[in-house]
């Protein structure tokens, strides 16, 4: 019985005609390899200059679309993706699914395909549902960034994580990430831990384990002691909603605040402290933590701009016009 | 006990000089097959014609056709997505004989006058025999027995509240008692609730990674325990629908060793795919039981080779175009199966090795019919005419356009397989030739 063949995907590709290149998305990390990775923190790096100019805007997607659709609230991603796109120069729609078509029972099928008709180069979509993203891949033409996806992913996240720790401690090879609290629900946990192996960081989870999946590929631990080990202090948030009554994944916040949450007792000299947002103060980090100075919460929101920048850039770098991200700072100024 | 189709008549039809393969009957050689108005009258070669439909057989196999013990008809409530003309005429092109159809339609299947209506309707347009199971609770809330007794006596072949679990332990034990009176088997869809909900795909790496609640296979083989203990206490026979976790099928094989009369079924999804292939997000693997581990494929093939696992079922579960066409997570459990289940499994089981032909012919047929206490299609002269015609050499691509069922939502869109329905003769009618 050990040769029984794999499964599906692989029949798929055997048996289909070759297709052309694909158009690219950033839907998982998975969609990734180190190199692009490294080009993307290269590329957000070099328009980090450009935050500084008095004029911060970029010629460089002059004449493209980006439609940002979020079916979810969101102040962090949806503002820092407009504002990326803007900084670039691109035309921007910003659909939200509160006042718009889906109050009326349309589906997201339908919804894209109206998006569809602007022809946009870039569709940035939020969705309460994994697989929302894929679905939008297939029924348009556009490039996709998944901003979030249900429990499932959020690439852009993870890469302006990576972007943060970079530039705090001057290195990701190595790196020691222990992830605390809810993994379980959390899709910044699955694309952060999917980024940190790629570039060769080390990660633990940490938290009870109501709330660490099973089969998570990585060391995980209910103590909260072994935080102590790490450079990077993740803290994810204990998301509310998940702690209705019969949820029973912890007995209550007050008992998961005194055994998981980061106080500034639990931490050791050194160690910096990063959060996804929002936070809740008090359940799982202390607020004396979160506004600490060695903390890089705000250093994780200024990144978002920057390595989205990136991201929207790297996407639509290989039209006609391509031009290198430096290339085009230097036009610019 | 009986099945119902639109027409009984009998054809006379002679298929020349196919590989005649009934394993059942230990028959595997080149032969002429005539058939009488509708039965089997003489095997042998170089038969006489005389007026007959003459089919060419050279290079095909004829095998008696297959019964798909778990479909669902969608009728009534939802015929945009199935009717029981365009499901019987979807299952006489896979090459079935006979389907049961499963009562979770909307009504339920719980009372006599809603079983009545459908036996009518199938007598009107059924394109093949078919039998339909009736519920085990009033409205499948899992509080309240049907009346199995009146159901039996107007044609309810089994019951079963699929789709759902029974919850209840003791509501399952009442059944099992009950279902003595009716002389009728329980079939039973193992799912324990709290600990499968909110579960779309099976509890394992890939769900941990891709971030979907699981469904561990103990979800499954807890309530397989239950049930068998139960039969066992009460002595009284089970069906095990579309077994998916190799702890039920262990379950299973100690059950039926310990002499609990206890017959289970697999569908080919389960037997062909992994958890792997819901990374591809695709709305179409996504169905409960949901795909599991390899390790679990492996137990499912072991037990259908052993007999274990005596059917195979396709557990066809039709769904509107605009179910399906939406994210994985929000999509409906369910995929069709009927019109490709033997190209399946020839492709990805018998010509990797994996199956015997002659075990997934007695699986499909054979092993179905004697789960429910019906007539095994044979090929033996006297018998009714139950055949199917195929090409095990042909390949061909999976396209929605083809299908004769109302809904497309497959796992095998695009999909190039090997081996063809060619010809299917139900009840001594040709319901299908290609």
């Amino acid at each position: 019985m050990n040769d029984i063949p794999s499964t599906r995907i692989t029949v798929v590709r055997e048996s289909l005609p070759p297709k052309p290149p694909e158009r690219r998305h950033l839907i998982s990390i998975r969609d990734l390899d180190r190199d692009d990775v490294e080009r993307l923190l290269a590329t957000a790096q070099s328009f980090e200059s450009s935050l500084e100019r008095e004029l911060k805007k970029l010629p460089t997607l002059r004449g493209r679309t980006v439609i940002t659709l979020f079916y979810e609230s969101s102040t962090r991603t949806s503002s820092s993706f407009e504002l990326a796109a803007k900084r670039l120069s691109a035309d921007t729609m910003s659909i939200k699914a509160a006042g718009s078509a889906v109050d009326k029972g349309e589906s997201l099928k339908d919804t894209a395909l109206t998006l569809a008709a602007y022809d946009p180069d870039v569709i940035v979509i939020r969705h309460p549902h994994i697989g929302a993203p894929q679905l939008v891949a297939r029924v348009t033409e556009a490039r996709i960034v998944n901003a979030g996806d249900g429990k499932h992913q959020h690439p852009t996240q993870a890469l302006l994580d990576l972007y943060t720790m970079r530039a705090a401690l001057g290195r990701l090879d190595g790196l020691h990430v222990a992830i605390v609290g809810d993994v379980l629900h959390s899709r910044v946990a699955r694309s952060l831990i999917q980024a940190l192996e790629l570039v060769g960081a080390r990660c633990t989870l940490v938290g009870p384990p109501t709330l660490i999946p099973r089969g998570m590929a990585a060391e995980s631990s209910s103590d909260i002691a072994t935080i102590a080990d790490a450079d990077v202090v993740y803290v994810l948030r204990m998301q509310r909603e998940r702690m209705l009554e019969g949820a029973n994944y912890v007995p209550s916040l007050r008992e998961y605040a005194e055994r998981w949450g980061v106080t500034r007792e639990r931490l050791r000299p050194g160690q910096v402290v990063m959060h996804p947002g929002p936070m809740n103060r008090g359940v799982e980090i202390d607020a004396e933590v979160a506004d600490a100075a060695d903390a890089l919460i705000q250093q994780q929101v200024r990144a978002g701009l920057v390595v989205r920048m990136a991201v929207l850039y790297d996407l639509l770098a290989h039209g006609p016009t391509a031009v290198p991200a430096d290339a085009v700072l230097e036009v610019a100024s | 006990m009986k099945l119902v189709a639109k027409s009984t008549h009998g054809e006379n039809i002679v298929v020349r000089g196919a590989r005649v393969l009934d394993p059942a009957g230990g028959l595997d050689q080149v032969l002429d097959v005539r058939v009488d108005g509708g039965v089997v009258a003489q095997i042998g070669s170089a038969l006489d014609t005389n007026e007959h439909r003459v089919v060419g057989g050279e290079g095909l196999v004829l095998a008696p056709a297959f019964v798909d013990p778990h479909v669902h008809l969608r009728t009534p409530g939802r015929e945009d997505e199935e009717t029981i003309a365009t499901g019987t005429a979807a299952a006489a092109a896979g090459g079935y004989c006979a389907i049961l159809a499963m009562p979770n339609t909307e009504p339920v299947v719980d009372s006599a006058a809603v079983l009545e209506s459908l036996v009518e309707r199938a007598r009107a347009e059924a394109e093949i025999p078919v039998g339909f199971l009736a519920a085990i609770s009033k409205g499948l809330d899992g509080a309240q027995l049907t009346e199995m007794a009146e159901l039996a006596e107007r044609g309810a072949i089994a019951f079963t509240d699929d789709g759902r679990p029974v919850a209840s332990a003791g509501l399952m034990r009442r059944a099992l008692q009950y279902s003595a009176v009716a002389g009728r088997k329980l079939a039973l869809h193992c799912e324990e609730p709290t600990l499968s909900r909110s579960g779309d795909v099976h509890e394992g790496t890939v769900a941990a990674e891709l971030g979907f609640g699981g469904y561990p296979s103990v979800a499954e083989s807890l309530m397989v325990e239950r049930d068998l203990a139960l039969a066992a206490y009460e002595e009284r026979p089970l069906h095990l629908l579309h077994l998916s976790a190799r702890e039920s099928v262990e379950a299973l094989r100690a059950a039926q060793a310990a002499g609990v009369e206890a017959t289970a079924e697999v569908t080919p999804h389960h037997l062909s795919l992994t958890d792997e292939a819901v990374r591809s997000l695709d709305p179409n693997v996504k169905m409960n039981p949901p795909l599991r581990a390899a390790e679990d494929r492996e137990a499912l093939l072991r037990a259908l080779r052993d007999g274990t696992i005596g059917s195979i079922a396709t557990d066809h579960a039709p769904h509107a175009r605009q179910e399906k066409d939406v994210p994985f997570e929000e999509a409906p459990f369910g995929v069709t199966g009927v019109e490709t289940a033997f190209a399946a499994l020839y492709t990805f089981l018998v010509r990797p090795g994996l199956i015997p032909l002659e075990t997934v012919l007695r699986r499909l047929s054979h092993g179905p019919a004697e789960a429910y206490g019906l007539a095994p299609p044979r090929i033996t002269v006297g018998a009714r005419a139950n055949l199917v015609l195929l090409d095990l050499g042909s390949a061909w691509r999976v396209e929605e356009a083809a299908f004769r069922s109302r809904s497309v939502n497959s796992w095998l869109l695009g999909e190039t397989l090997t081996g063809k329905v060619l010809l299917t003769v139900a009840d001594g009618r040709v319901a299908y030739a290609a």
